[in-house]
């Protein structure tokens, strides 16, 4: 099985600037982890667990001091050309237009856009923006931008996706849509995805495998298989699977205090996770 | 001021009724023309004797143009090093803010000394009122990347140069043109002092001299012509602008415009 990321003994230590005040800050510790090419991963963790900062140094935009990271077979160390990223915002360019934010990827990289064109039409359609191409960024919907950011990390073909929290700033019907169709588009493309996420429920739904990372420093808890087959659309969260799991991994954040809980759930879980810690 | 050139008819109007008021006032309580002339008398002498001021308006104008392209020329090369260069930004950049406090304008003397009266003195004049606030301008806007998109354009593994072409230099657009319009608006002004302080022609030299003759209605075209040549600067801007940010002005010129070009 060639490895599509192989991360090894990896930590991030944020010191201050230089001359200000401030103490280092351990942002990750003792990260390892493999992703099998083709496989899709997803890393759950709260707010500031530093699963930005790992995803920034797989694609080689923060220096790894600590550890090994190898992508596609080659370690890292400066940016990762030959991957897709997808942001959180959508970030595309104001004044070119989405065909125009599409092709930027494929410019920057001194392709020649317009021989590629049909493959980005074919992808603007898959993700249901035909007849969007020339339209600007501020007449769309933020889930719409966001299909476009997407098109855009895969106009030029990259065999690994790497997306950071690219549904969080989306409304939960939208996030639905767009995580299906994420799905239907891997299933049909074969790349390696690493998606990083806050929402257990989305990091299930979407994965064959979960890390649960919690922070302060950062590391991963723990790795969780997620054996619903495929595709798993709507129906994911009516396998009895997907409760189990999104159990499993809600307990070890109550268990590492990143979740408080009230009522019988919580408790029922907590009550779990004591017995089993003990 | 975009808002009000397309509600053109209102502008017009406003402005006629103003006119009418000024002329009917004028007359009505019979003020001495040379304190106050009605515009019929400041048209009647401006029809009169425009020649003259035609030719100075040229003059005023070449002394606009030519110090706010060197100025232009000057600050945009200059904010671009002091926003990618750290040792710029930490050298050269404290004395252009500092010297910004300075009241130009009380250098304008200064120059009289060192440069006399010709042409040289305006040049300079409109070029420092015109400097600093695209300086400062297009630094801001070389500097407000977002950091996401660089971090995007570097794993493209794109270099430098078409980083800069393709995501810098759009970026900062709308933010230098910002600060072209203030300079712009600034360069007028600057001329005007400058022939002020010393000169033998152009349109502030016949402000001083109709001024002097008590010709106020003189005194009044001229005013009117400067705005005049003033607005011809500060739209020409614009209209750049407009040519080549469509993107932006649809953006934010207009919320009643439909959204794509």
């Amino acid at each position: 099985m060639t490895a599509g990321i192989l991360v090894e003994g990896v930590g991030k230590t944020f010191h201050p600037q230089e001359g200000r005040a401030g103490t280092p800050v351990r942002a990750l510790e003792g990260i390892d982890m493999v992703l099998p090419e083709g496989a899709f991963v997803a890393v759950v963790g709260p707010s500031g667990c530093g699963k930005s900062t790992l995803l920034r140094m797989l694609a080689g935009l923060l220096p790894c001091e600590e550890g090994r990271i190898a992508v596609m077979g080659r370690a890292v160390e400066g940016p990762v050309t030959d991957i897709g990223v997808v942001f959180q915002k959508p970030v595309l360019l104001p004044w070119r237009d989405v065909l125009g934010n599409v092709m930027l990827q494929l410019e920057l990289r001194g392709r020649d856009a317009r021989a590629e064109l049909p493959r980005a039409e074919r992808l603007l359609a898959a993700v249901g923006l035909d007849g969007f191409a020339s339209s600007y960024p501020h007449a769309l919907s933020g889930g719409m931008q966001q299909r476009a950011s997407i098109v855009r990390a895969l106009v030029h073909d990259p065999p690994l996706l790497l997306m950071d929290e690219p549904f969080g700033a989306l409304d939960a019907l939208t996030r639905e849509q767009l995580r299906i169709d994420l799905e239907q588009l891997w299933l049909e493309s074969g790349k390696t995805v690493l998606f990083i996420t806050h929402s257990i429920d989305e990091a299930v739904l979407l994965a064959d495998e979960v890390l649960v990372m919690t922070p302060r420093p950062g590391r991963i808890e723990r790795r969780v298989d997620v054996p619903i087959p495929r595709p798993r659309g709507l129906d994911g969260r009516s396998h009895p699977v997907f409760r189990t799991i999104v159990d499993e991994v809600t307990r070890i954040f109550l268990d590492k205090g990143v979740l408080h809980g009230t009522g019988e759930r919580a408790s029922l879980l907590g009550a779990q996770s004591g017995g089993k810690g003990s | 001021m975009r808002a009000m050139l397309r509600r053109h008819g209102g502008a017009i109007g406003a402005f006629l009724v103003l006119f009418l008021a000024w002329e009917v006032l004028v007359r009505l309580f019979g003020v001495a023309h040379y304190l106050l002339p009605p515009p019929s008398v400041v048209l009647a002498d401006f029809a009169r004797r425009w020649p003259r001021v035609l030719d100075s308006t040229w003059v005023t104008t070449f002394e606009i143009l030519a110090g706010y392209l060197l100025a232009v020329v000057v600050s945009i090369p200059l904010a671009m090093a002091v926003a990618y260069s750290r040792w710029f930004e930490r050298t050269v950049y404290p004395v252009v803010v500092f010297l910004q406090i300075v009241p130009k304008i009380a250098i304008a003397p200064l120059f009289i000394i060192w440069f006399g009266f010709g042409f040289t003195p305006k040049l300079l004049l409109v070029f420092l009122l015109s400097f600093f606030p695209i300086v400062v301008a297009a630094v801001a806007g070389f500097k407000s990347v977002d950091p996401e998109v660089l971090d995007l354009g570097r794993t493209t593994g794109a270099g430098p140069l078409r980083l800069f072409w393709r995501i810098r230099l759009p970026h900062a657009l709308p933010e230098i043109f910002t600060g072209l319009k203030v300079g712009a608006a600034l360069a007028t002004t600057a001329a005007v002092v400058a022939e002020f302080v010393a000169s033998n022609k152009g349109l502030g030299y016949l402000l001083l001299e109709y001024n002097g003759n008590l010709e106020t209605g003189m005194v009044f075209a001229v005013i009117i012509v400067l705005s005049l040549v003033g607005l011809a600067v500060y739209y020409a801007v614009e209209l750049i602008e407009r040519l080549t940010i469509p993107w932006h002005v649809s953006q934010h010129g207009d919320a009643t415009r439909p959204g794509t070009p």
